[in-house]
């Protein structure tokens, strides 16, 4: 009996589940099957041209899905993601060619307005002790009143546009929206954002005494109270990295098409959702992975693409996106039980 | 030699309802007291006020011989006395490193020590160690808690308590949960930390339990103390029928018996 003794147990079994019970393995796994798919169909989709097209929705989804899952390995959710990122859009296309501001200070405001409601959202959470899925869902439809309403007062239309014309564009453009050419093609900038996005989001989460207190918040919240983790906190702190990240994609897409309609970004929140479960997120929290939801957005990116590319109708794409969550959640559970079994 | 904790006469009502009244006990360094009594015999009340939750309405608390009067559990904390819940207080997705440092996390070296990193390497080799120097077999401390059986996740939290400057460890009903191997492996670490000096207050109604690891055996019986005994002035048998309420077992035996006479 030496000190030992503890690995034989775990030697072989050991490697096979450590690989099962990455919360990513569900992500991987569905985005070789997609990949292999559409590659079949069309010789564009797996060309470098075709890569950098469908790399370009999964960018700014991806950085979405990764706040997204920030947040539900905290146990909230959050509803009115997706229309904030309209709202983060119109605050910047407004205030740049309505009021004449520069478009950096126009991206600084909508940056506060967007802290603002995360703030709200986490404060109502923590405070009411409401489900976050009622609280956001209320954030939701007010913002999504609230863009119409403002939008027509001020434009009569329901959409600003123009933004081309604002001081100080083409910095910011090139910054958030331009592309950087790599073997004569273009890929967007938006995917050097997602990549840095997801990279801070997992060593803050995996590396930092603020990321333990995530998993812990969502894992079991009186628990973590009980050893001292400002859970209230961690929760706003959450809500309000959520609401950054919308006016990060806001930006980039106003930026990108130079104008913004009023519904923008609705819908999107479940899209957000559905690229964290498949990443590997439990509904429940305490569980997932940034980089798993950013392969999740990956997953989407090929799809709203590799329809297209294939010749198929646009509309198989929801279809797609119904059995996706479906599957991934059915495999996740499957996965983690088998994971667990292996270690009694 | 002053005791860690003492209490005397302490007692605590809720309203009109008197849960404990005149208990009086000791812990010493290296000492295991146990508490024994039925569902509703001042049991969770006695360690509320020796964890901090409550202060006692009367009588005395004493630590290190000086008397105490703690306003929250933090307080009694940091006067190095620890409670394990029968809950734990773990979360059980969370590795057993991350469970072990959740809360007091090491700050990492390096520049990221100002963005809040967590020291992982050492959090990892630490919480391995003093799980080994407890005697606790833990396969991979990468694993989730949710993972461990019960006795190994009450022999973590002792483990933790103890890392984190514990002097006095306060078990709550922390074998009742188990099966009988899993009990033996609890009390293990009770003696462990016993022979690492520290004062345990095992809290339990199992006299099989409590007898083997115990030094002190405080009675408790419908929120009064029904003496503290020493292990050499009292047996097994003995604790076992004051714990079941030895006459009233037998007027319960009595009760049961078969009638032979059809009334």
């Amino acid at each position: 009996m030496t000190a030992v003794t503890g690995d034989e147990r775990v030697a072989d079994p050991g490697r096979l589940r450590r690989l099962l019970i990455r919360p990513e393995l569900g992500s991987v796994v569905g985005a070789i099957v997609v990949f292999a798919f559409f590659s079949g169909q069309s010789a564009v989709f797996r060309s470098v041209d075709g890569v950098a097209n469908w790399l370009d929705p999964a960018s700014t989804l991806g950085v979405m899905a990764v706040a997204i899952a920030l947040l539900m390995i905290g146990g909230e959710f959050d509803l009115s993601a997706g229309v904030l990122t309209g709202t983060c859009g119109l605050v910047l296309v407004t205030l740049a060619t309505r009021a004449g501001w520069n478009v950096w200070a126009a991206m600084l405001a909508g940056l506060a307005v967007a802290l603002l409601v995360g703030f709200v959202n986490g404060l109502l959470v923590v405070r009411t002790k409401l489900p976050s899925f009622i609280v956001t869902l209320g954030t939701f439809l007010m913002l999504q009143g609230l863009n119409l309403g403002v939008t027509k007062a001020l434009t009569g239309t329901v959409q600003v546009s123009g933004l081309r014309h604002a001081a100080g564009y083409d910095g910011a453009r090139a910054v958030l929206a331009g592309s950087v050419t790599l073997g004569g093609t273009g890929f967007r900038v938006a995917i050097l954002w997602w990549v840095a996005v997801t990279a801070l989001a997992t060593w803050v989460l995996t590396r930092t005494r603020a990321g333990n207190w995530v998993f812990a918040v969502g894992g079991n919240e009186q628990a973590a109270r009980a050893v001292g983790v400002p859970a209230a906190r961690v929760k706003i702190a959450l809500f309000m990295t959520t609401a950054g990240a919308a006016w990060l994609v806001g930006s980039i897409l106003a930026l990108r098409f130079t104008s913004v309609q009023a519904n923008a970004g609705i819908g999107q929140e479940f899209i957000f959702i559905i690229a964290a479960v498949i990443g590997g997120c439990l509904l429940t929290g305490g569980y997932g992975s940034p980089v798993g939801a950013a392969i999740g957005a990956v997953i989407f990116g090929m799809a709203d693409k590799g329809i297209v590319f294939a010749g198929w109708d646009a509309d198989w794409f929801k279809f797609f996106l119904g059995a996706m969550l479906l599957l991934a959640t059915l495999a996740n559970r499957l996965v983690r039980r088998y994971a667990e079994e292996v270690r009694r | 030699m002053t005791p860690l904790l003492e209490t005397r006469d302490v007692g605590k009502t809720f309203g009109s309802v008197v849960a404990l009244r005149g208990v009086s006990m000791t812990v010493e360094r290296g000492g295991v007291t146990c508490v024994l009594g039925d569902n509703g015999a001042g049991k969770s009340t006695l360690i509320k006020i020796l964890s901090g939750v409550h202060a006692p309405d009367s009588g005395t608390y004493l630590v290190d011989g000086e008397p105490v009067r703690f306003g929250s559990p933090r307080e009694a904390l940091d006067r190095g006395i620890a409670t394990v819940y029968q809950d734990l207080a773990m979360i059980p997705l969370m590795s057993v490193w991350r469970n072990f440092f959740l809360g007091s996390e090491p700050p990492a070296r390096g520049p990221s020590r100002a963005l809040g990193g967590f020291d992982v390497a050492t959090a990892k080799r630490v919480a391995r160690e003093e799980l080994r120097r407890m005697g606790i077999d833990i396969r991979d401390v990468d694993q989730p808690v949710g993972t461990l059986s019960g006795g190994e996740r009450q022999s973590v939290a002792i483990a933790r308590a103890v890392h984190f400057g514990a002097r006095v460890l306060i078990l709550d009903e922390p074998t009742s949960a188990l099966g009988v191997k899993q009990a033996g492996v609890v009390l293990r670490y009770i003696a462990q930390a016993r022979d690492r000096g520290l004062g345990v207050v095992f809290i339990t109604h199992n006299p099989h339990h409590a007898y083997p690891v115990g030094d002190r055996f405080l009675l408790l019986n419908r929120g009064a103390g029904l003496g503290e005994y020493g292990k050499a002035d009292i047996g097994r048998d003995e604790l076992t029928s004051l714990m079941a309420g030895g006459a009233e077992l037998d007027e319960l035996a009595h009760e049961l018996r078969r009638t032979d006479t059809p009334s």
